[in-house]
């Protein structure tokens, strides 16, 4: 599941080859940008319904309403029960307005919470799937407490003592997208994003113009390749040739793949681990410089260590390669 | 010093030597309030913690001073002044990041837009996590969230209260999805010091908003809000641009904020340090012997700052306690 060179496997180090090479030319992150939200990409949704052979989804938070921005729900995924949250979109207009355009407002973290509870009381897996633009900016999710619902919600990700998996499956920006992104393994789809910003809204920000948005992706640089070189996603699933909006099915194969070894994995270990694990991961998630204390002569110098966001504990051993997992396609072949 | 000679006529020192000395000005410029206009001079705002005394308008404090009038007559020591940030995206806006954060140091005199340090809060000890919006808006980079998490570390290993402060525009842009990734840390943090049962006290400063206001600073166990504070996740001018919303007035405000459930009481930064003194006593275990006091010379330096301000605050304000003037007029019992 982690294809870092040293897990072995013919498969998995020929997705390290194609993934070592991060785009960063501002036309490639450009076009990565724009496959994350091409309109026929498969949804939470989509991928839900070719993971589990049934799926019973759960409605509202049970204190103020329900948020069709995010679904939650109990599947059944290869004959074990899953709990698993997801972010929707929509595909046509009247969807999109529907599932709030995939921004989640409070009520929809605090269903998620529920679903938590849930996996924790019965003890089974949860897996998050994140495509959004964000949460929702709007006064009453505000008053309703957001950041809260935020804060709240990544609380107890860190906390659950269940396996987690959180797989990026198009955009992900912002805390609305990390709200359901804290969990033991993170994954993602090839051709999405995971940013702290959505480009438009950085270039409005940085550039204090919306219509910067190419330039700001330039520089947020948001695509899998480069949240695996920083140590923030543990592995970047494929995509079918020309992205995961060409074959649905194909695109929920591989996530399927992954998938399956993720919480094979995880289920191999004691629960306090797991969170132990998780949480030593997240502590150490970041890039900063640190100069010996009373020398600000080295500061002034600039003589550093820099220690890069390095990828988290050691990853624990990996089993061999699935022998009849897909060939990895180039996600922009075609 | 650097070994420049001076330049200077001899009648230009002739002048200087014949001036009278100048009261000694505490350093802090003179303002005018921007609600009622009122003008303070420069030792006026340090006295009155940067609160208008006319209409309670409050200014925006910067970490340091936040701490000084916090401490009182007691100590505080700044932990991990040594952390700066690096530039792993290699990031450019409109400059060069490491520019952007060359100019907030010089600006502000800050390694970074948090100041964490061992404090005493009217005797009781705590590690607190003061943020400065003067650098760099106050955004979370690595590094806030790495002194963040310290500070929460520090504060378990010491078996003390947290006590945070915020002033944040949210997650640092230039940092990318790693700035994204601070949330996280700083969360993962604070569930260290709930394991630890010792509680965690947040003041939400004017504005706490975006990545900061989504993590640590809405899973403190008491929360405080700064009158006038903005606190939200998204800005008004964001939600009026995305929603076309008309948004009141008070939008955000800590006090609408109160009213909406989100923050327990909008307390007055001029009561603030009694109030976070008080609530501490409250929340003292009687097997608290595990806590470790801070050195006396600590405590002593503390005594000298606040003995200076404090001469001018006898007489300012009533809302500034009683105990202090007395502690300090009367002697600090510690130093003894």
């Amino acid at each position: 599941m982690n294809p870092r060179p040293s897990s072995g496997g013919r498969f998995v180090r020929r997705i390290v080859d194609r993934f070592q090479h991060a785009p960063e030319d501002t036309s490639e992150i450009w076009e990565a940008i724009q496959l994350a939200r091409h309109p026929d990409r498969p949804y939470p949704l989509d991928y839900i319904t070719r993971l589990c052979t049934d799926f019973e989804e759960l409605h509202g938070d049970r204190a103020y309403g329900d948020d069709p921005a995010i679904v939650a729900g109990v599947g059944r995924y290869h004959d074990e029960p899953l709990a698993i949250i997801g972010e929707q979109k929509g595909r046509d207009t009247q969807e999109r307005t529907y599932r709030n355009f995939g921004m989640p407002s409070p009520e929809g973290y605090r269903k998620g919470m529920r679903v938590i509870a849930l996996a924790e009381k019965l003890d089974i897996p949860l897996v998050t799937l994140i495509d959004t633009p964000g949460a929702y900016p709007g006064a009453g999710a505000e008053q309703r407490g957001q950041g809260g619902a935020i804060a709240r919600s990544i609380l107890a990700m860190v906390r659950t003592p269940v396996p987690t998996v959180a797989v990026i499956v198009g955009e992900g920006s912002s805390g609305g997208a990390l709200a359901l992104g804290v969990a033991d393994r993170v994954l993602m789809m090839a051709n999405s994003t995971y940013s702290v910003i959505s480009p438009e809204g950085g270039a409005a920000i940085l550039w204090r113009d919306a219509s910067k948005a190419r330039l700001a992706a330039g520089a947020f640089r948001p695509t899998a390749s480069n949240c695996y070189r920083w140590g923030i996603v543990d592995a970047v699933i494929p995509e079918p040739p020309g992205g995961a909006h060409r074959d649905a099915d194909a695109a929920a194969g591989l996530l399927d793949t992954y998938l399956q070894r993720a919480l094979r994995e995880l289920r191999a270990l004691p629960r306090a681990e797991r969170v132990r694990q998780r949480r030593e991961r997240f502590r150490r998630l970041g890039a900063h410089r640190e100069f010996a204390v009373g020398d600000p002569g080295a500061i002034a110098a600039g003589r550093v260590e820099l220690s890069t966001g390095a990828p988290v504990s050691p990853p624990p051993p990996v089993p061999a390669a699935e022998p009849g997992a897909p060939e990895p396609a180039s996600p922009r072949e075609g | 010093m650097s070994g420049k000679p001076i330049h200077v006529t001899v009648d230009r020192l002739r002048r200087f030597a014949h001036r009278p000395e100048r009261p000694r000005r505490i350093e802090a410029d003179d303002r005018s309030c921007p609600r009622c206009e009122t003008h303070f001079r420069g030792e006026e705002m340090v006295r009155n913690a940067r609160v208008c005394t006319a209409c309670g308008y409050h200014f925006a404090i910067s970490a340091r001073d936040r701490l000084d009038h916090l401490a009182g007559e007691d100590g505080w020591r700044e932990l991990w002044t040594e952390l700066r940030a690096a530039d792993p995206l290699q990031f450019t806006d409109l400059a060069p990041y490491p520019q952007r954060v060359r100019k907030a140091e010089a600006d502000t005199e800050l390694g970074e837009a948090v100041v964490t340090a061992d404090l005493e809060v009217r005797g009781r000890p705590c590690v607190a996590a003061v943020m400065d919006f003067g650098f760099m808006g106050g955004s979370m980079g690595s590094v806030v969230g790495e002194k963040v998490a310290r500070a929460c570390e520090r504060a378990v290993e010491r078996g003390v209260p947290l006590l945070v402060v915020t002033a944040s525009g949210g997650a640092r842009m230039q940092e990318g999805v790693l700035a994204l990734m601070q949330m996280a840390k700083t969360i993962v943090a604070f569930e260290a010091v709930n394991e630890a049962r010792l509680p965690i006290v947040v003041v939400l400063a004017h504005p706490t908003t975006g990545g900061v206001w989504a993590s640590f600073a809405a899973l403190g166990d008491v929360t405080y809000a700064e009158p006038g504070a903005l606190i939200a996740f998204s800005g008004p001018r964001v939600i009026e641009q995305v929603t076309r919303e008309k948004l009141p007035p008070d939008f955000g405000l800590a006090e609408s904020q109160l009213h909406n459930g989100q923050v327990d009481a909008v307390v007055d930064r001029r009561e603030l340090p009694e109030r976070l003194g008080r609530l501490l006593a409250i929340l003292e275990r009687p097997d608290a012997s595990g806590a470790q006091p801070l050195p006396l010379q600590w405590a002593q330096d503390g005594a000298d700052r606040a003995a200076r301000v404090a001469q001018g605050v006898a007489q300012a304000i009533p809302a500034i306690p009683r105990r202090i003037v007395d502690r300090v007029t009367k002697g600090n019992g510690k130093s003894e």
